[in-house]
């Protein structure tokens, strides 16, 4: 089993972050920029990211951005950030998957960062992301509600790994179209409407609410987060 | 490698799939299939496979006969039918020449090039037909046609066959990714209404073919024989396949505009003004049959003049009402189609008509306010009628550039070349409506 590569921005990294990777037993790189972050990616893949936005807001999104954009996506980013830059995230929820604020407690953080690596990527072999009912495997492209196998196309397997990737955040339909599908496709945001009716139906009417609709703004797996 | 192409590996060996079927399309909308084993599907993704088009109507000529199918990996299903015993799965494919090009005669093709050309303009091109078919109780064409509710008023039980069929079919749609808005019983004996809900051009195109191949097989599995034949019995109304369209841009539907009476943007209503300036030279695809005419005819339901309206049966283009504060839901209804249609070349001509309507800047002719019931008022009005014949819309289509330059060379020429060769054939046949005219009276 290999212990998962956590890329680190900025370059050098503060100790007690240091420190927290440690007792996590991470491998950690830490990278100052976007093309750093892809020459220095491992073989098997970054497994995680923690970026600190203060200092060069812009550079830490455009990391967090390549992150997402890679093929096979399987990694969880993580944001420091302090008070004075918080409203920062505000503009760029759909890069990161959760944060931090800083001065950061050591046992938050690492309690942050273990549950967002699980959730992600267990061991490095198999990768199954979890939600009541609903389980999907990364590896095999095999979605199961309770026990059932669901028969879906390319692009509802996507929307639904998608969305499940981070349950109870809402997102909108131009982001899960930029997102799952590409800005090359020229289906319009009525395309995210269709498959996520697809979807819904495929689940079967005891799953379909698994899928919310948040109205005028998009849809978002499971209930809210702050409900 | 694309993803999608892995993924389709993926759960073909994940689900035990014991045969793909790659799907397409020839070019008067039959249903064409190879199947081949999953061991194949890896090298057919990378290279396409090769076979004899020369077989498929409307392909090849002789001296170019070989072409590649290139499966669409995005439109991969596993057929729900054959989960158990023998898990299949099918994909529709492009067909390419064997330098990789577009092959010409792919109906699946023509559609995506006129889609491109839309896109270029800003344009996405959402349609939504209702789709009409008749129930039988076999497909004899040598015995009298018996819908297989004729007595529905009084057997509940054969009712029931019909309301069980149309459920069961709706459950395997929605199992093939094929959303249903609402299925009913229509007017005719037998004669059932399934409405998909609205998507892109191209999905929608691939949705029909399947759609048909849905409703045939369940029936089929009952003893009951479905058909798309636009007009299958005398006095009662025939199968058509209105279509809802719109055009979307930047995820906002352009045929709106909250401040027209209707809620029709200027190009909503250049776009109706292209289809209806050239509704008589698309005719002849939109309605391929000579049977369609009957229909196109009738009378009942379907559309016999070239006109627009809110709220008239007999109009080419109807504007369904909506509501004020949904405006996603303005839409234009072209009725002249009929479910024997070849979605992906009928799809097209409609596309070009209304996008020749938006380019050029047609004016639309004024809104039908009568009730168009003959040729005569009709003709007072200043409306022109649909073709009454195949052989009128043959010759109306020939002579059209649109035609022509939407569908390709290769396809206009075909087309034209095999259904005169059908009306050729027809205007030979003595009918049992001659017989039983003449016969003793002459």
């Amino acid at each position: 089993m290999n212990n998962p590569t956590i890329l680190v921005h900025p370059a050098p990294m503060g100790s007690s972050l240091t420190k927290v990777l440690d007792v996590l037993r991470c491998e950690w790189k830490a990278v100052s920029d976007a093309s750093a972050a892809q020459t220095l990616e491992p073989p098997g893949g970054w497994s995680g990211a923690v970026i600190t936005v203060d200092g060069n807001p812009e550079m830490a999104f455009r990391i967090a951005k390549w992150l997402r954009s890679r093929e096979d996506a399987a990694s969880a980013t993580l944001m420091l950030v302090s008070a004075e830059a918080l409203p920062e995230l505000a503009d760029n929820t759909e890069h990161f998957d959760d944060f931090c604020l800083m001065p950061f407690h050591p046992a938050e953080l690492e309690a942050r960062l273990e549950h967002m690596l699980q959730r992600f990527d267990g061991d490095g072999d198999t990768a199954i992301i979890s939600f009541g009912p609903l389980s999907l495997n990364v590896e095999t492209y095999q979605a199961v509600v309770d026990g059932r196998s669901l028969d879906l196309t390319y692009m509802e397997y996507e929307l639904l790994r998608f969305l499940a990737s981070q349950p109870g955040k809402v997102f909108s339909r131009e982001i899960l179209l930029s997102e799952v599908w590409g800005y090359d496709y020229y289906g319009g945001a009525r395309t995210v409407d269709v498959h996520i009716r697809r979807l819904r139906s495929k689940l079967g009417e005891e799953h379909a609410s698994l899928i919310a609709t948040v109205r005028s703004v998009g849809y978002r797996l499971g209930t809210a987060n702050w409900s | 490698m694309e993803p999608q192409e892995n993924y389709v590996l993926r759960t073909v060996e994940e689900r035990g799939v014991r045969l793909v079927r790659l799907w397409f399309t020839d070019v008067l909308g039959q249903h064409k299939s190879v199947a081949i084993s999953p061991a194949e599907l890896e090298k057919v993704f990378e290279e396409g496979l090769q076979f004899d088009g020369s077989s498929i109507d409307g392909f090849s000529r002789v001296q170019e006969s070989d072409v590649l199918a290139r499966p669409d990996a995005r439109t991969f299903e596993l057929l729900p039918w054959a989960r158990d015993d023998e898990p299949s799965a099918l994909i529709f494919c492009d067909i390419q020449r064997l330098d990789g090009s577009p092959f010409a005669g792919d109906p699946r093709q023509v559609l995506r090039r006129n889609l491109t050309r839309a896109h270029q303009a800003g344009f996405t091109f959402n349609v939504a037909p209702e789709m009409e078919f008749f129930y039988l109780n076999d497909g004899d064409s040598r015995t009298p046609v018996e819908p297989v509710d004729n007595a529905s008023y009084f057997d509940l039980t054969t009712a029931d066959v019909a309301s069980d069929l149309r459920k069961t079919t709706q459950h395997m749609l929605e199992a093939l990714s094929i959303p249903v808005e609402y299925s009913f019983h229509e007017d005719a004996p037998g004669q059932h209404e399934i409405d998909l809900q609205y998507t892109e051009a191209l999905a929608m195109a691939d949705s029909i073919m399947m759609f048909r191949l849905v409703v045939r097989k369940i029936a089929m599995e009952r003893d009951v024989h479905a058909t798309f034949m636009p007009k299958p019995l005398d006095g009662v109304q025939g199968s058509g396949m209105h279509t809802h369209m719109s055009l979307w841009r930047d995820d906002e539907n352009a045929f709106h505009d909250p401040d027209h009476e209707y809620g029709l943007s200027t190009v909503a209503q250049q776009f109706i003004a292209g289809t209806l300036h050239h509704a008589r030279e698309i005719t002849a695809v939109t309605n391929q049959l000579i049977n369609s005419y009957k229909r196109l005819n009738d009378g009942l339901e379907a559309p016999r003049y070239v006109s627009w309206a809110r709220n008239n049966q007999s109009t080419l283009v109807r504007i369904p009402v909506t509501k004020p504060n949904k405006p996603d839901a303005t839409r234009i209804e072209y009725r002249a189609l009929d479910p024997a249609c070849n979605p992906y070349l009928a799809f097209s001509l409609i596309l070009a008509a209304g996008m020749k309507g938006i380019e050029e800047g047609y004016e639309l002719q004024p809104e039908t306010q009568v009730n168009l019931f003959d040729r005569q008022s009709a003709a007072d009005a200043g409306v022109a009628t649909l073709p009454r014949s195949l052989d009128e819309a043959l010759n109306e289509m020939e002579a059209s550039e649109l035609a022509q330059e939407a569908l390709g060379e290769h396809i206009f020429e075909w087309f034209l070349r095999n259904r005169r060769a059908e009306w050729e054939s027809y205007s030979r046949h003595v009918t049992q409506f001659e017989l039983d005219r003449y016969l003793r009276q002459w």
